[in-house]
């Protein structure tokens, strides 16, 4: 167990060394930062003066040392535009995305899930059908056309939902904002929750609907029916729980994945979390803000990975007997 | 236009356009105290675009909800030299001058000034005028912050010269003594904000937080300025509030009590939070989104032309061009082939075809707003046949291939332009390589930093003091290699005549002698085609029905000048 679990912290680090390595080599690309920083008028000597002040002159693998030991001691810089320290800004901004991503996590389970039995068990029904086409919607659409759709459709034509921001927060705590105190806050929750969750919804409900379709031809489902089980205890009680296994395996490594990727629905909505601080620090290219975003994302994955392989250990017997 | 009484206003006059809710005394005053002051430079009045919509209903709790595209991050006056900064935090600082709704420059914290000698400015100061924090308002503070705005850090240095002396004559007169006469020191002035001593020194902020500071200072993050409006609460990137300052000096023209501004920096979701009625206004919009906010019940899109200048420069300094197929030699030092260039661009189609006409074609290199004698300039005619003479004549009948810099998120269409342009060299054999990249890439490119590395590029200029010897030193001057003298003049072209009118315009102080030169030089560069000017874009700004408020052409917002009924 220690040397498994070793082994595959091991891998982890290397993973997050050559992340850093990607995105400190992708910074050199995106522009120079001089120019955002400054007004246009600026002298070319000030520029020079400001560029050996932030030590971009130094030669570049002297700057990648001086980035991974800062990190490692979480410390990302200051941002360049906000002249704050990215750590604290992160922190500022986490609340937001990660109660996006709860919203839309939620809502990814309790409306895919039914969908996904009732088409399994109902194949032929033409709601089953009518379901397949807007789960293909779903995934086919881009997420920041759905936004918009959704902006147009209930913000601007209905006027019922905000089009954008977070309604009024209410102070949780020392750092923790929350919108789920106030009713303006969760009415701005809703759209960019929807359109947040709408891919991981689709693609929950077909894979319920594939297992469901599956475990349903299999022989315990047809002896439990020979029994004279009610369709209710053999759907739910058997069926379901048997399909469960892989749901909750992929929607785990979803909820990584929908926190990562909430960049483009919160940039649509504008939704004051991480990735929209993300999308305007490439614009004004922040590279302490980029750089951190992308570490902090290559964790939650590396994060997420283990402990799923941790689990497997667990779970799967033939891990745990030795190797030869 | 579906709000029958939208109305504006987009010519030159010569008296402000304000239909109703400013103080017409104030521009009487400013109109005085020009002519008190020793710039009897007749600048010409810039016209506003001014839409009242309604009668605005007196004092009444009214909150003014705003969007705009980018984000207000560090609050200190002197830390970024940038329009929407400096506009943002000029409703809470300001300055020895302001500039009203036409950009005409008004007394502000100085009530008015006047040159004793050659050299020496004297400016008396208002009386009685607080800060929001209580502290009175005294020649100490414009001391300080010439001090400070002139200090390491500052990104807005060039302000008051360097070698400039403030002079304190007692409480309420301060004089600034030069080295040499300069007809517009006070140019820039409605930019350069007047902090007070005191607090900035009890808050350990003196030291200006520049761009490569770790730690904003307090003054980064709090602001306690003289002006209408005090700042209630500040978070970079998510929301802005200020509230009326019931103890301002001048009399409110605004009826708002509080005013709160959130970036949104998605076009469609800016739009939309209009259209919903979430937002009172939002700037700038798409101009094809314009037609829709007009169609929209209960709001209109303004639109008036701007100071910016869309042009097209050309490497004219290395003996042979970067991009390129012709070898050992620069076409672009050839006046003809610049003047070929010129005439095959259909200015009128771009106007029409890429800014649906929100843009004006333009013959000089700066606004004709800003300049009393552009109407003596004119375009060279679009003539594609002329062009090919001329190419075949500077011994290119079939033209050539060159590569073309431009920006794809700076300008309105800045890509569509070049692309526009591109087809149209096409039509005389010139084959143009665009190369389109966002700003942050695009500038690290062609300006000195990236040691001007382009031979065709696109680029936009606005005059930060609304005069021409702006566009003549940065633009239009000699530099070296490395950027020394003119150092946006990413062509690096050099006409010794222009250098030198450029520096008796510094110095002469007779307005029609600096105009005379100011035009010479602008002839030059004409007569030669040193630059290929395009237009003036347009600014286009989404406001709600119930709103009234100035669009100034320099893309300041002021909310001053606002009431909602």
């Amino acid at each position: 167990m220690i040397g498994f679990a070793t082994r595959r912290l091991l891998q982890a680090m290397i993973v997050m060394l050559v992340v850093a390595l990607l995105a400190f080599t992708m910074f050199r690309f995106v522009g120079d930062p001089i120019n955002q920083m400054v007004g246009i008028e600026t002298s070319i000597e000030e520029r020079e003066a400001l560029r050996e002040r932030l030590g971009l002159n130094d030669p570049i693998p002297v700057q990648f040392a001086r980035f991974i030991g800062n990190a490692v001691q979480f410390d990302f810089g200051t941002s360049y535009q906000f002249k704050q320290p990215v750590s604290e800004l992160f922190a500022k901004r986490i609340p937001a995305t990660l109660e996006l991503s709860f919203a839309s996590f939620v809502f990814a389970l309790i409306v895919g899930i039914p969908m996904g039995i009732y088409a399994g068990l109902n194949r032929e029904s033409a709601i089953s059908k009518l379901f397949l086409s807007v789960s293909l919607v779903g995934i086919s659409l881009p997420t920041f056309f759905i936004g918009i759709l959704l902006i147009f459709l209930f913000s601007v034509t209905l006027q019922w939902l905000p089009s954008f921001g977070r309604g009024d927060v209410v102070q949780v705590g020392s750092w923790w904002t929350t919108g789920f105190l106030t009713a303006s806050g969760l009415k701005a929750l809703i759209l960019p929750a929807v359109t947040l969750g709408m891919y991981q919804m689709t693609l929950i409900m077909r894979l319920i609907r594939a297992e469901m379709l599956e475990v349903i031809r299999t022989d315990y489902i047809k002896f439990a029916r020979a029994r004279g089980l009610p369709d209710r205890l053999v759907h739910f009680r058997h069926a379901l729980k048997n399909t469960m296994v892989p749901v909750i395996t992929i929607t785990g490594l979803q909820l990584g994945s929908i926190i990562a990727f909430a960049t483009i629905t919160e940039t649509v909505f504008q939704w004051p979390g991480m990735g929209l601080m993300f999308l305007q620090a490439v614009q004004n290219v922040d590279i302490p803000i980029m750089s951190a975003y992308l570490l902090l994302t290559a964790f939650l994955f590396v994060a997420i990975n283990f402990i799923v392989d941790i689990l497997y250990f667990f779970i799967d017997p033939r891990l745990r007997v030795g190797r030869p | 236009m579906h709000s029958a009484n939208a109305v504006i206003i987009g010519t030159i006059y010569d008296f402000p356009v304000v239909k109703n809710k400013l103080n017409n005394t104030e521009f009487t005053k400013a109109l005085n105290s020009t002519e008190e002051g020793t710039m009897n430079t007749k600048t010409k009045l810039i016209a506003a675009a001014v839409a009242t919509f309604g009668v605005a209903s007196a004092a009444q709790a009214e909150t003014l909800k705003f969007a705009f595209q980018g984000t207000l991050n560090a609050l200190d006056p002197y830390s970024l030299n940038e329009t929407f900064t400096l506009s943002a935090l000029g409703n809470t600082y300001e300055g020895l001058t302001r500039r009203g709704a036409d950009l005409q420059i008004e007394p502000s914290l100085a009530e008015r000034w006047e040159v004793v000698e050659p050299n020496r400015w004297r400016f008396y100061l208002r009386q009685g005028v607080k800060f929001h924090n209580g502290n009175d308002f005294t020649a100490e503070d414009v001391a300080f912050s010439v001090d400070r705005v002139r200090s390491e850090g500052s990104d807005l240095t060039t302000r008051v010269p360097g070698d400039a002396k403030v002079e304190i004559v007692d409480d309420y007169t301060v004089d600034f003594v030069l080295t040499g006469p300069n007809p517009i020191l006070h140019y820039e002035w409605d930019t350069f904000y007047i902090m007070d001593k005191e607090w900035t020194e009890a808050n350990d902020a003196v030291k200006v937080t520049s761009a490569s500071d770790t730690t904003p200072n307090y003054a980064a993050l709090n602001a306690n300025g003289t002006g209408p409006f005090k700042l209630v609460s500040h978070e970079p990137g998510v929301k802005t509030v200020y509230e009326k300052n019931d103890g301002w000096w001048d009399t409110a023209a605004h009826n708002l009590t509080t005013v709160e501004f959130t970036p949104i920096g998605s076009d469609a979701t800016r739009v939309a939070a209009l259209l919903s009625g979430e937002m009172d206004m939002v700037y700038p919009i798409p101009i094809q989104d314009i037609k829709r906010i007009n169609d929209n019940d209960g709001t209109v899109a303004l639109t008036g032309p701007e100071l910016r200048t869309i042009f097209l420069g050309m490497d004219q300094m290395r003996d042979e061009l970067l991009y390129s197929d012709v070898k050992g030699k620069n076409p672009f030092k050839d006046a003809k082939v610049r003047k070929a260039f010129y005439q095959a661009i259909n200015i009128e189609a771009i106007k029409q075809k890429v800014m649906r006409n929100l843009a004006t074609p333009s013959a000089i290199m700066i606004s004709p707003f800003l300049f009393s004698k552009s109407e003596e300039f004119e375009r060279y005619p679009y003539d594609p046949q002329a062009a090919m003479d001329l190419l075949a004549e500077a011994g290119y009948p079939d033209g050539f291939s060159v590569g073309m810099d431009c920006p794809n998120d700076r300008y309105v269409n800045d890509e569509a332009i070049c692309q526009a342009v591109a087809a149209m060299l096409a039509r005389v054999g010139v084959k143009v390589d665009l190369n389109a990249q966002p700003k942050a890439k695009y500038f690290a490119k062609i300006l000195a930093s990236g040691g001007y590395d382009t031979s065709f590029y696109l680029l936009g200029w606005t005059p930060g003091s609304f005069d021409s010897f702006n566009v003549l030193s940065n633009l239009m001057n000699c530099r070296d290699e490395a950027g020394k003298g003119s150092p946006f003049n990413n062509g690096g072209w050099c006409d010794a005549k222009i250098d030198e009118l450029t520096q008796q315009i510094l110095v002469e102080n007779d307005p029609a002698k600096r105009d005379d030169m100011i035009a010479e030089a602008y002839k030059i560069s004409h007569d030669n085609a040193y630059y290929i000017p395009l237009h003036q874009q347009g600014l286009a700004w989404g406001v709600a029905d119930d709103v009234e408020l100035v669009q100034r052409a320099d893309n300041q917002f002021h909310f001053r000048f606002v009431t909602k009924n």
